[in-house]
């Protein structure tokens, strides 16, 4: 029987629905294409990330997977289907928990976790785990999620629960306003009470180190939340894009014009030829290198030479294969040692040796110290290219408004976007806006731009909308990676164990452009030493251009690479001089009144020492429980380790600057222009509880606008483990501005508290007087506000010196993480047992958000451990690229270390990254302490970990 | 224009297989990964209409899987002690989301070295059975699967049952998958075991089978006729002295030939343990 375009009748969250579709559409493009029921994701489209999960008669499946004609006559269940008009039970826990972060695998996990509760309402960890081992979360560790699925019943019996409780930050509608809106229920006292209580917000003066939900949470855990690719407008030309097959290629076009022609639907082909600006873009201005659409040569495989617009109703049938581009392979060099050979082609040909950048740092005599140290190790340290590997891909669309280029996109980075979409397009920067949405997990690059200029370009040039969505292989082809090390260092100490010297030698893999390769290349200097004293030091790092893909940003910039090597070797130097590891590092640690490698002195909110101290217990007791395992155990060997980290946060050396505006509106609502970008990881939170306290109302008074550039300062961008401090120390500083316009204005003194009622009335309290503003009768700013403050905060830094002395950051933060695995000598498994991390943060700002950083910041340093390996051309995709599932993060015990630093808002640092950078050579060290045998290379794949024991062995 | 049927009929199914060239579609899990983001450039037909090919069935000397019978179905089946290995392999293809839809006859038309499903249904003697319009033809797993993604099926047929003789439901069975991950992970190796014992506890016979070491899985004979008779503290020295020239591992981003050859020796040994002792909680190395 044929059948073709016939209507297919099913029903989607009850209600009956009857669709024309051809039977080989997948069920994921027909929900959100076609029915708008964007709350079911797409992350890879071939069943690797589950992100697309719905109920099919009520058992999941990926609808990337499902022919609509298999969809006839059943029932679907998406994530818009659980709540019924309010949250549900799960729903409600995931909230309370904070298992959403960024909240782009949220939906599938909810419904994929909901199947498995109607069976089993009180599942066991491991059934928790099992249920939802097939959808990827990159963002959150997984233990959350695990908690909120365990804990979901006891949202069960609550009748009252789960409204719509905190507030909700709104997405564009229509892709036109994009003003963030939060609406707030009646201030309650946190924690009070159950169901509706439960997101109660915390009071006035009490928002700071309190953990009220996730600000923006709501539309997480309903599927409402709109990401790059969920607000496409219907009329919105389709962008697909030509990218190189090789790693380096001459190319030439065809007749463009004719297969326009042939094509029916297509409307218009763009090359280089038709860039109106400077097609040249990086991160870093004086570097920028990177075209947008590459001329005559491509540098890397996935590099992009052309854009085809399309009608929407063709994309799905356009064959890509006959574009009319031919392909000259060229020769070319994947590693720097063939990028540094005698006579190698020049990637650019201004970089001679193909170095882009080399940065360094001096201190003392390192040669003579090593030579009269009492203890000497030396090492080498691989690593490879790893990918972000966000759960959404790179999506947006462009539109033009009047005269103004306006991009909604997923992103990191609004005003850099801004500026960098501008020069490529030849316009001002105030003649493009960009509209951040809710942007599905970054780690570093999104920071970068990617389908900004591309849709800018088709928009500018049709006047149509034009819309892209990245595949998965074309964001893990085209876009940054964290840069492969190749390391070398000898470190030395006195007789007593104080560390007396290092050398540290690294080659940096940067790609093809340029991105953050000077960062990383002038970071790893200054932080190679770890957070310890030492007096003799030189640390050279080079980052070589290769036709690789683009190494970039990603969380810790280059510092969890060279922290391997460092941690690793000091593991060495304890067992030479015969002590205990973690006391090795303690005697070592900084101090409040060192002096770093940069000659930097530490005067106070040094942080390390307590970090080591409280994970002294937990350290003894792990490996006395890892002698009681070994001795009863032969196949499989139980090792414990410990590595610890230290961070600048925000720019090193150079200006860093983060604005934030907020005011009181005319109804009696406190406005916060929140411009640091919310990746997931809280700052629309933090941010906002930082402005509370600092201003003295409550949370529940706030309404945040989002990142937009036309309506909110440059607030920075979400980089560098910055926001909280940077963006909070800014935050704090127009809060509190705020505060004294509206005492000079009521005539009273600091110790006057405030109080927002209903109808626009200002309440200012002070001793038994009560004065009370009536805000309607004020007139308003041009942003709606009667009363207006904004400030900005730059990070008092100093420049380094040839030899990199100097004061790089103002704010470091410090942690250190206990790994305990088990290693399989038969095959070479790691099986993580336990994960403890202790981190100072100075203050923590919300508690429980910091935990999810720590938590999601150890499972991709589980992945760079252990099986993350990106190859051009081979791993682009996510089953070949393997990062941790809910299986691969054991239970994880974090420790909130608060050393508060005079420099932070409240005392607080920043977190993000170092959360990462511990727990590669923790795992490392673990490894050799169950082994014997030093893994000199990561990932430590089971193939290589057995390799190593066996060389060990012979 | 490409063509798609849904047949509701196996006649209906054969009749269009012979007169043209069409791509089989089941539970689409290999299908679109494989397409990509390509538009479709042939025919399909849609076998999902199909209720004839789906469930296990009984018969006087077989058991016989639907082609369609998905992972999932599989798993939750009653079946004897010697499925066991395959219901451990079913909860490991893919997520559960692949296997509620993923279909056993997929698993191996597909004919991934890699196929989760293929060592299990080795070890079970499992057979093929083809239909065309004309002919039915029954092949040997082992002989169906020629190479890496190729298989004896011809352009006019159809894999409409999976057939596991009854003289080789005997005994327990064990499978243990190596990967680099817990789950959703393709196998670096794999090996499925069953073992029968005799009235005093010696093994009887075995049946071993080891996938992602060759392009086809093999069945280890040598090893299954060196184990004949033995006792099983006989089973570690017997694993170490074997040969293993069936296999024929590679290098590639999952691990080395060399790692797969001494993972391969070290998981069928486990397996063969877990078989002749009891069952396993988890089915992952």
């Amino acid at each position: 029987m044929k059948s073709d375009r016939a209507p297919i009748n099913f029903t989607v969250n009850g209600a009956l629905m009857s669709v024309t579709a051809a039977p080989m559409r997948r069920l994921s493009s027909v929900l959100r294409d076609d029915l708008r029921l964007t709350g079911t994701k797409v992350g890879c489209d071939a069943g690797d990330c589950g992100a697309c999960t719905v109920l099919m008669d009520g058992e999941p499946v990926c609808a990337c997977l499902l022919p609509m004609a298999s969809v006839e006559g059943t029932s679907i269940r998406t994530v818009e289907g659980l709540g019924n008009g309010s949250l549900s039970a799960l729903q409600a826990s995931f909230l309370a928990h904070g298992a959403a972060q960024c909240g782009i695998c949220t939906p599938a996990l909810l419904v994929t976790a909901s199947a498995l509760l109607e069976r089993i309402a009180q599942p066991s960890e491991q059934q928790v785990q099992d249920a939802l081992g097939g959808v990827l979360c990159r963002c959150t560790g997984y233990r959350k999620i695990v908690e909120a699925v365990m804990g979901a019943w006891r949202w069960n019996d609550d009748s009252a629960a789960p409204h719509p409780p905190a507030g909700s930050l709104s997405p564009p509608a229509g892709g036109r306003e994009m003003v963030a809106t939060l609406t707030l229920p009646s201030p309650r006292l946190w924690g009070e009470g159950k169901g509706d209580g439960q997101f109660a917000l915390p009071p006035s003066g009490a928002a700071v180190g309190n953990s009220p939900v996730r600000l923006d949470g709501i539309p997480k855990v309903t599927g409402a939340e709109l990401f790059g690719g969920d607000s496409f407008p219907a009329v919105a030309l389709s962008v697909l894009v030509v990218r190189s097959p090789h790693h380096r290629a001459s190319f030439s076009f065809g007749d463009l014009g004719a297969y326009i022609a042939d094509n029916a639907g297509v409307a218009a082909v763009f090359t280089a030829r038709d860039i109106p600006g400077i097609n040249s873009f990086g991160v870093i201005p004086p570097f920028a290198d990177q075209p947008a659409l590459a001329e005559g040569e491509t540098r890397f495989r996935g590099e992009a030479v052309a854009l085809v617009a399309c009608e929407g109703w063709v994309a799905r049938d356009l064959d890509m294969a006959a574009f009319p581009v031919t392909w000259r392979e060229l020769p070319a060099m994947l590693e720097p040692p063939g990028a540094q050979a005698e006579g190698a082609a020049l990637v650019h040909a201004n970089r001679p040796d193909n170095l882009l950048v080399r940065g360094l740092v001096e201190r003392g005599e390192p040669e003579n110290a090593l030579a009269q140290a009492a203890c000497v190790v030396s090492g080498s340290m691989q690593t490879s290219y790893v990918e972000h590997a966000y759960i959404e891909p790179e999506a947006g669309y462009a539109f033009l408004d009047d005269d103004t280029l306006t991009i909604v996109a997923c992103t990191q980075a609004p005003h850099m976007d801004r500026d960098d979409t501008a020069r490529i397009l030849g316009l001002a920067p105030d003649k493009v806006r960009i509209m951040p949405t809710a942007t599905g997990g970054g780690f570093g690059s999104k920071i970068d731009i990617s389908l900004q200029p591309l849709i800018g370009l088709v928009a500018l040039k049709t006047g149509r909308a034009a819309a892209l969505a990245y595949t998965r292989q074309e964001s893990m082809a085209s876009t940054t990676k964290r840069h492969p090390a190749s390391m070398r260092a000898t470190i030395g100490t006195d007789a007593d164990g104080m560390i007396s010297g290092m050398v540290f030698d690294g080659t940096f893999n940067t790609g093809a452009y340029a991105s953050f390769g000077p960062t990383v290349a002038n970071r790893v200097p200054v932080h190679a030493s770890g957070p310890y004293a030492t007096p003799n030091y030189r640390a050279v790092a080079r980052a070589i251009h290769t036709n690789g893909p683009v190494s970039g940003a990603f969380r810790g910039f280059g510092v969890p690479q060279a922290t391997l090597m460092q941690e690793t070797l000091y593991d060495e130097l304890a067992d030479t001089l015969g002590i205990d590891r973690l006391q090795f590092r303690l005697k070592n640690a900084l101090r409040n009144g060192s002096e770093t490698v940069t000659g930097q002195r530490l005067e106070a909110g040094v942080g390390i020492g307590e970090c080591l101290e409280v994970l002294a217990s937990r350290w003894t007791r792990a490996l006395s429980e890892a002698d009681a395992f070994n001795a009863t155990n032969s196949t499989t060997k139980r090792g414990v380790g410990i590595a610890s980290c230290w961070y600048g946060c925000g720019n090193t050396s150079l200006p860093n600057p983060s604005t934030i505006k907020l005011g009181i509106s005319p109804d009696g609502k406190v406005v916060l222009h929140q411009g640091a970008v919310d990746i997931g990881q809280g700052s629309n939170t933090v941010i906002a509880q930082i402005a509370a306290d600092a201003l003295g109302l409550p949370l529940g008074d706030f309404v945040l606008k989002g990142a937009d550039t036309s309506i909110t300062p440059d607030a920075g961008k979400t980089s560098a483990s910055r926001q909280t401090y940077v963006s909070g120390k800014a935050a704090e500083k127009a809060a509190r501005a705020l505060r004294d316009t509206v005492l000079r204005y009521a005539n009273v003194s600091n110790e006057a508290s405030l109080q927002l009622l209903q109808g626009g009335f200002l309440v200012v309290h002070e001793g038994g007087e009560r004065r009370r503003i009536d805000l309607t009768k004020l007139e308003a700013d041009k942003d709606g506000l009667v009363f207006a403050a904004e400030e900005s905060y730059d990070p008092p830094t100093a420049p380094l010196d040839a030899k990199g002395q100097g004061k790089p950051y103002a704010v470091y933060g410090y942690g250190a993480q206990i790994a305990e695995l088990e290693v399989d000598l038969a095959l070479g498994t790691v099986r993580l047992v336990k994960i403890t991390a202790a981190h100072d943060v100075g203050k923590a700002i919300n508690p429980l958000l910091a935990e999810g950083q720590i938590e999601g910041g150890i499972a991709q340093g589980i992945g760079m451990a252990l099986m993350e390996e990106y190859i051009p051309g081979r791993t682009e995709n996510l089953h070949d690229y393997l990062i941790p599932t809910i299986g691969d993060v054991p239970p994880i015990e974090t420790i909130l270390v608060e050393v508060p630093d005079p420099e932070g808002p409240f005392g607080a640092k920043g977190l993000g990254e170092h959360v990462l950078i511990p727990t590669a050579p923790a795992i490392l060290n673990a490894i050799r302490h169950a082994t014997g045998v030093a893994m000199t290379r990561v990932p430590a794949t089971p193939s290589r970990v057995l390799s190593a024991i066996q060389e060990a062995r012979r | 224009m490409t063509r798609y049927a849904k047949p509701k009929t196996l006649d209906e199914a054969l009749a269009l297989l012979s007169e043209g060239s069409w791509r089989i579609l089941a539970g689409a899990t290999d299908f679109y990964p494989a397409l990509g983001n390509r538009p479709l450039q042939y025919d399909v037909i849609d076998i999902n209409g199909i209720d004839a090919l789906r469930g296990i069935v009984e018969s006087d000397s077989h058991f016989v899987i639907g082609a369609r019978t998905s992972w999932a179905e599989v798993d939750k089946t009653p079946l004897p002690p010697a499925f066991e290995a395959l219901k451990q392999a079913a909860r490991e293809v893919g997520s559960i989301q692949i296997q509620n839809v993923a279909s056993v006859a997929g698993n191996i038309c597909n004919a991934s070295p890699a196929a989760d499903g293929v060592p299990a249904l080795m070890i079970l003697d499992a057979e093929v059975e083809l239909r065309s319009r004309h002919e039915l033809r029954i092949l040997p797993l082992g002989e169906f699967i020629v190479g890496n993604r190729q298989t004896r099926l011809r352009e006019d047929e159809l894999v409409t049952a999976l057939r596991i003789p009854k003289a080789s439901v005997a005994g327990r069975s064990a499978f243990v998958k190596l990967g680099a991950r817990r789950y959703l992970v393709i196998s670096i190796a794999m090996a499925a075991a069953r073992v029968v014992l005799d009235g005093q506890g010696r093994i009887a016979s075995a049946a071993i089978s080891v996938g992602s070491c060759s392009a086809v899985a093999q069945r280890l004979y040598p090893l299954e006729a060196s184990l004949a008779g033995q006792g099983p503290e006989a089973i570690e020295a017997s694993v170490q002295a074997a040969g293993l020239d069936e296999l024929s591992p590679i290098d590639d981003v999952r691990g080395s030939a060399g790692y797969r050859r001494s993972a391969a020796r070290e998981i069928v040994a486990r397996a063969i343990l877990l078989a002749t002792h009891g069952s396993q909680k988890r089915a992952a190395a």
